[in-house]
C-alpha cells in the first residue's frame, strides 16, 4: 500500500484499485493474422479486419442489415418454428438442442427471409444463422426459403441468398434430405418465371445446402477465402489418405475451376450485385405497369 | 449359391449347416428315416427365420440393405426388362460406372433405366467405386433425362449408393452443382419418374436421381440423410454407436412410410431379397406397372403441378 493510500479512510479504498479492467468486447482478434482490433472500428468495416481483408463470420440479422436499404424491409415467415416430429436424441435431445439454440441466437430458426430495397430495387434477400445449430438445413429453413422464392416469383423482383451453412440437419433425418429437393424445385420455378437468382456463399457453406439451393445460383458469389464444398475436408482427407492442397475448397479455388462467377468483398456487396441485377429485369408484374 | 448369412441370422445359420448334414448322411446310409428329420428342421428354420425377421433393427435392416448378395441395378435390368442398352458417359469428362442407364422394354413399353451400380468381386467394386458416384455420373443421369423428356420415356430410377464419392477430384469437378442441378431439373421434368430404392440410400448421392412422382421401397432397404456410421461419429463421437444412430433416424422403409416420405413398400421374400431374387424382380415390375398405369392418366401439366405439390409439403413445422 502507498503512503497516498494509506492516507485514504477506508471506505474510499477500493479493493484492487490499481487494476484497470477492460471493458468485455471492446477489442477483438482476427482469427487469421492475429491482430487485435478495436470493435468498433470492425464493425464500421463490416466486420472485414482492417489489417489483413479477412472476412469475419457475421450472423444472418446483420447480413441483410448490411445488404438492404434502411427502409422499406420487412421479414417474411417469422412465425415458424421448428418441431422435433421424430423425437430425436443423441447425446442431447433435439428438443433441448433448439431450446439452447433459439436461447444463444434469438432466432427460432437457422434462415431469416426479408423483403426490401437494394439501392432502391426491390428485392428478397435471405440469410442463414450459422450459430443456429451449424445453420443446418431442416423443415423450417426450407419452408422459409421456399417462401422466400415465391415471395420473389410474386414480386417480380431478384432474390438473393447468403448461406452458411453445415449442411442438412441430421435431427430431422430424412425430412431434412428432402428440404434439398424442395428448395431446388422451388428454384426452377423461379427460374421457368425468368426471375434471377443470386446465391452468395459465405464461410462455410457445405454438404446439403451447397448441393442444392446453394449451387443453383443464375450467379454464383464467394466472399473470399470462404469454405464451399460437399463433403467436409477431414472426410475426405480420412478418404484418400493424403493432406489436401492448399486452398482446397476455397472461394478462389472454386472459382478456378469454373463452379462460381466471381468473388466480391462484402464492402462493395451491395454496389456490385445491384449493377448486375440492375440488368437482370425480371418480367414486369402486370398491375403495376401495362405490359405493351 | 452358398448363403451368406449375417451376425443376427446365425441361428438360423447353424440350423441350415445341420440340415444340409443330414442331407449328405441321407444320401449315404438309406436304413434310417432321415427325410422326416429333415423336413422337421426345415419347418423349424423357416419359423426361426419368420421370428428373427418380424422384429429386425434398424442397424439390422441396414445390414441386408448392404448384403453382398443383394440384386443390385443391372441384376434387375435383367430380370425386370427386356432389350436394355447401357448408354455411357456425360459427354464432358469421363463415364462414371458407378451410375449406369439407358433405355429399355418394360412389359413392352420402351422407358429409361437409370440407377447406381455396385461391384461383385473386389475388382468390379472398385471399378464401380463401391456404387459412390462421381459428378459425371449425376450428369450422365441428367443427359439420359433429358432423352428421356425428348421421347416421351417414363424415367425408372434405382438408388443403391453409400453416398457420394468424398473424393478432390469430385469436388473440383463440381460434385455440390452436379447433384443440385440433377434436383433442379427432375422437379420440372415433363416426363413421369418413379423412384425405387433397392439398397442403400445413401444422402444426396441418392437424392440426385431421387426425385419424381413416386417412391418406391424395397422392404429392408434404407434411406437417410447420412449413413448411420457418419451420424454416430459426428452426434455420438464414435462410429461404433451406428445402430444407436440408425434408430433414431429412422431409415426404414416402414419407419419413412408412416412419415409419408415415401408411397409404397414392396416387400421381400422371407430373408431378404438374396433369397429370393426373381420374385422380389416380379413384384417390383407389378408396383412400377400399376405407378405407371396410374401416372399415364395426368396429363404433363397435372404431373408437374403434383409433383412439385408432393415437394413441397415435405416440412414439419409450427406456424404462429
Amino acid at each position: 500500500m502507498s503512503w497516498f493510500e494509506k492516507l485514504l479512510p477506508s471506505r474510499i479504498r477500493t479493493e484492487g484499485g490499481s487494476k484497470k479492467t477492460v471493458p468485455e468486447g471492446l477489442w477483438s482478434q482476427c482469427p487469421k493474422c492475429n491482430a487485435i482490433l478495436y470493435r468498433a472500428e470492425l464493425e464500421r468495416n463490416a466486420s472485414v479486419c482492417t489489417k489483413c481483408d479477412h472476412h469475419h463470420r457475421i450472423g444472418a440479422r446483420r447480413r441483410l442489415d448490411l445488404f438492404l436499404d434502411e427502409n422499406d424491409r420487412e421479414e417474411i415467415a417469422a412465425d415458424l418454428q421448428p418441431i422435433d416430429v421424430l423425437n430425436f436424441k443423441d447425446s442431447k435431445k433435439y428438443k433441448d438442442r433448439l431450446v439452447q439454440a433459439q436461447k444463444n441466437t434469438e432466432e427460432n430458426d437457422a434462415l431469416v427471409v426479408m423483403k426490401g430495397k437494394l439501392k432502391g430495387l426491390p428485392v428478397v434477400a435471405t440469410a442463414f444463422e450459422f450459430s443456429f445449430m451449424g445453420g443446418s438445413m431442416g423443415s423450417v429453413v426450407g419452408e422459409r426459403f421456399v417462401r422466400a422464392a415465391a415471395a420473389a416469383e410474386e414480386a417480380s423482383c431478384p432474390l438473393i441468398c447468403f448461406s452458411a451453412s453445415g449442411g442438412a440437419r441430421m435431427q430431422e433425418a430424412l425430412i431434412s434430405l428432402m428440404q434439398m429437393a424442395k428448395t431446388s424445385a422451388a428454384l426452377a420455378s423461379l427460374s421457368g418465371k425468368g426471375v434471377p437468382f443470386v446465391s452468395v456463399l459465405t464461410d462455410p457453406t457445405m454438404g446439403g445446402v451447397s448441393a442444392s439451393l446453394a449451387m443453383l445460383g443464375d450467379i454464383n458469389v464467394g466472399e473470399p477465402n470462404a469454405l464451399i464444398g460437399f463433403a467436409g475436408p477431414r472426410v475426405i482427407e480420412q478418404t484418400v489418405r493424403e493432406t489436401l492442397p492448399e486452398g482446397f475448397q476455397r472461394s478462389e479455388f472454386l472459382l478456378d475451376h469454373g463452379a462460381i462467377d466471381m468473388i466480391v468483398d462484402r464492402r462493395q456487396m451491395r454496389d456490385k450485385l445491384h449493377s448486375i441485377l440492375s440488368m437482370l429485369s425480371p418480367p414486369v408484374v402486370s398491375g403495376d405497369v401495362v405490359e405493351s | 449359391m452358398k448363403m451368406n448369412f449375417l451376425e443376427f441370422e446365425r441361428p438360423i445359420a447353424e440350423l441350415e449347416e445341420k440340415i444340409s448334414e443330414l442331407r449328405h448322411v441321407a444320401g449315404s446310409d438309406d436304413d434310417i428315416d432321415i427325410g422326416s428329420e429333415i423336413a422337421k428342421l426345415e419347418e423349424k428354420s423357416k419359423k426361426l427365420t419368420e421370428s428373427i425377421f418380424s422384429s429386425l433393427t434398424a442397424w439390422q435392416v441396414s445390414q441386408l440393405a448392404r448384403h453382398p448378395q443383394r440384386a443390385y441395378t443391372l441384376d434387375y435390368t435383367q430380370s425386370i426388362f427386356t432389350d436394355f442398352h447401357e448408354l455411357c458417359g456425360d459427354r464432358a469428362f469421363a463415364d462414371d460406372p458407378a451410375i449406369v442407364g439407358g433405355p429399355a422394354r418394360l412389359d413392352g413399353r420402351p422407358v429409361m433405366v437409370i440407377g447406381h451400380q455396385k461391384g461383385r468381386d473386389t475388382k468390379e467394386k472398385i471399378r464401380r467405386n463401391f456404387g459412390m458416384p462421381r459428378p459425371e455420373g449425376y450428369r450422365k443421369a441428367l443427359r439420359l433425362m433429358k432423352m428421356a423428356e425428348r421421347f416421351n420415356l417414363p424415367v425408372l430410377t434405382f438408388i443403391d449408393t453409400p453416398g457420394a464419392y468424398p473424393g478432390v477430384g469430385a469436388e473440383e469437378r463440381g460434385q455440390s452443382e452436379a447433384i443440385a442441378r440433377n434436383l433442379f431439373e427432375m422437379s420440372g421434368l415433363k416426363t413421369p419418374i418413379i423412384c425405387t430404392v433397392i439398397g442403400e440410400g445413401g444422402s444426396g448421392g441418392a437424392l440426385a436421381v431421387g426425385v419424381g412422382d413416386r417412391v418406391l421401397m424395397l422392404q429392408h432397404s434404407i434411406y437417410s440423410v447420412i449413413s448411420p456410421e457418419g451420424c454416430a461419429s459426428i452426434l455420438w463421437k464414435s462410429a461404433e454407436k451406428a445402430s444407436d444412430a440408425a434408430e433414431a433416424l429412422g431409415i426404414t422403409a416402414q419407419r419413412l412410410k408412416e412419415l409419408e416420405l415415401i408411397d409404397e413398400i414392396v416387400q421381400e421374400p422371407l430373408g431378404g431379397v438374396h433369397r429370393n431374387p426373381e420374385a422380389t424382380a416380379a413384384d417390383i415390375k407389378q408396383a412400377l406397372l400399376a405407378n405407371l398405369e396410374a401416372l399415364d392418366t395426368l396429363d404433363t401439366d397435372t404431373l408437374l403441378v403434383q409433383r412439385k405439390a408432393r415437394l413441397m409439403n415435405i416440412g414439419t413445422f409450427k406456424e404462429g
